[in-house]
């Protein structure tokens, strides 16, 4: 039996106030030190709506996600709490978000996770019991009907979360995107953030196609944006990152504001201010497209630059 | 491995291993070569027995070398994991491998194997156009592609290596069976892979009774 249960998130309740809203990231230590939370906790505090914490990114040892996102609630912000598949098979998984809804996070992203080969112990045995997918349907089956996966009985109390996914615009086949999209939110998914936008016209057709499948209204997207840091950055982006798509002009615009300036630290505030420039011209491209429910900011170990980024680009303040 | 000893029998087996060339007659003959040559050159020269088993997982293959093994301090087989597991199973002396057993796979071409069947014991072959995303992505999704794919079709976690479900999407497409696509197929039951413990399969009728 289905029975729809409050869910007490302010990330929820901003999106369906039809507000433009803006989330941050926050990527735990590679140590065990609360401080560093609680710093990036007072950069983001009054800037952002929510702030995702991400769950051992690109297959990097971490603190674990989270405990992070226990820290932030603790601090009176509203997390979202990045949960994967790679690390854990389901029997972990369906526990952290019991876990996580008793330490008062409100939010759950779903993802499938980077592969550990790239990461810090390539010679981990990855998991991947469970898609994204399942994860989705695991959040929601236990929420709204009180099951696990399995069909047995949650006891008492259920976790009354806001379910969310991920989505890449710009990996192939990209036709089959928006069909992704749909099935995430068949299977649970009611905000989605987005892989990093740099190219906004393959993001607006992406948009257009999940508008036409009437996606739109059914779900709240966040895209994806991210501050480049320096050329270099940029360049690695474009030419590394499997499912990142930057444009040659983007990375020639980082190139060209350095150019003539010796003074080191002169040029690394050159190209960081372009950065910020960079990403809060995407942003107000990106408010133009219809449907958009916010913006993700990745300023990755960056977090300084939010500020900044949310008040260039005339973005709302969290209430 | 076989450092400490003086008297071994290589024991290749002309099934599979000999068709992938790693175990047959032909590589026990090259390996002994080597390993004798090596041997020699060190001062501690070692008794080499050649052999090869037509199956070495079948003991009706491996009896006929049992009064040759029995001679032996150890036997090196160069069968693939079941060889050695079942020589083991079988005879009171070590056995030990001369391969690291890596899959089993296609030819894809000439001097190219590739894995493409997991044995995960729950087949869903019939509704992914006959391509294998739980031998052929690295994270063995169900609902299609992850983020990771790169802009020219390759896996996040291998370069050259093609997305499985891009081909899957491909193929379903030229199949004209993409709409299978579209509805969530439910998270697997790995309890009929290995994550199910140890396994095996008995065939009732083919068992002798008595």
């Amino acid at each position: 039996m289905v029975t729809a249960i409050a869910v007490e998130s302010n990330l929820k309740r901003v999106l369906e106030a039809k507000k433009f809203a803006v989330t941050a990231e926050c990527g735990p230590p590679k140590g065990a030190d609360r401080k560093v939370i609680e710093e990036k906790a007072k950069l983001l505090k009054d800037w952002v709506d929510a702030v995702n914490v991400t769950d051992n990114q690109t297959a990097v040892t971490r603190m674990s996600s989270l405990a992070a996102c226990g820290v932030l609630a603790g601090l009176g912000l509203e997390p979202v709490f990045q949960l994967t598949c790679r690390d854990r098979n389901r029997i972990a998984l369906q526990s952290d978000i019991l876990g996580a809804y008793a330490l008062g996070i409100r939010n759950v992203l779903c993802l499938s996770g980077d592969h550990h080969s790239a990461g810090n112990h390539p010679q981990a045995k990855g998991v991947f019991d469970l898609d994204s997918m399942h994860l989705l349907t695991a959040a929601r089956g236990m929420r709204d009907e009180g099951l696990f996966l399995s069909g047995d009985k949650l006891d008492g109390e259920r976790p009354a979360v806001f379910i969310g996914a991920v989505e890449n615009p710009f990996a192939p086949p990209y036709q089959f995107r928006p069909l992704r999209l749909k099935k995430k939110i068949e299977a649970g998914a009611e905000f989605i953030q987005t892989q990093i936008v740099y190219n906004v016209d393959r993001f607006r057709e992406f948009m257009a196609r999940a508008g036409d499948l009437g996606l739109l209204d059914r779900v709240f997207i966040l895209a994806g944006v991210s501050p480049i840091k320096t050329p270099g950055a940029a360049r690695y982006m474009r030419d590394n990152v499997p499912g990142l798509d930057v444009p040659h002009e983007i990375v020639e615009r980082m190139e060209a504001v350095g150019k003539g300036i010796e003074d080191k630290k002169a040029r690394t505030d050159a190209w960081r201010q372009e950065g910020i420039t960079i990403c809060v011209e995407l942003i107000q491209q990106l408010r133009e497209i219809k449907g958009l429910a916010g913006v993700h900011i990745m300023a990755i170990e960056w977090e300084e630059a939010v500020p900044q980024i949310v008040q260039l680009a005339g973005l709302r303040r969290p209430d | 491995m076989l450092q400490p000893y003086k008297k071994v029998l290589f024991l290749g087996c002309q099934s599979c291993v000999a068709v992938c060339m790693a175990g047959g007659e032909k590589e026990v003959g090259f390996l002994a070569s080597a390993v004798r040559l090596a041997r020699m050159k060190s001062g501690v020269p070692l008794e080499i027995a050649e052999g090869a088993a037509k199956r070495q997982c079948d003991d009706e293959f491996n009896e006929r070398f049992a009064p040759i093994i029995q001679q032996q301090e150890a036997v090196l087989s160069l069968a693939c994991g079941v060889g050695v597991n079942r020589l083991s199973e079988k005879f009171d002396l070590p056995i030990l491998p001369a391969l690291n057993t890596r899959f089993f796979g296609e030819v894809e071409r000439q001097g190219v194997w590739k894995e493409v069947c997991a044995g995960c014991g729950n087949c869903i072959l019939h509704l992914t156009g006959g391509i294998c995303p739980i031998a052929r992505c690295a994270k063995n999704l169900l609902n299609g592609p992850c983020g990771g794919v790169r802009a020219d079709g390759t896996c996040e976690a291998k370069k050259d290596w093609p997305c499985a479900w891009v081909q899957i999407v491909e193929r379903l497409e030229k199949l004209g069976q993409l709409e299978r696509l579209e509805s969530i197929m439910p998270p697997k039951d790995w309890s009929t892979d290995r994550h199910g413990g140890p396994r095996r399969r008995i065939r009732e009728d083919m068992l002798l009774e008595g």
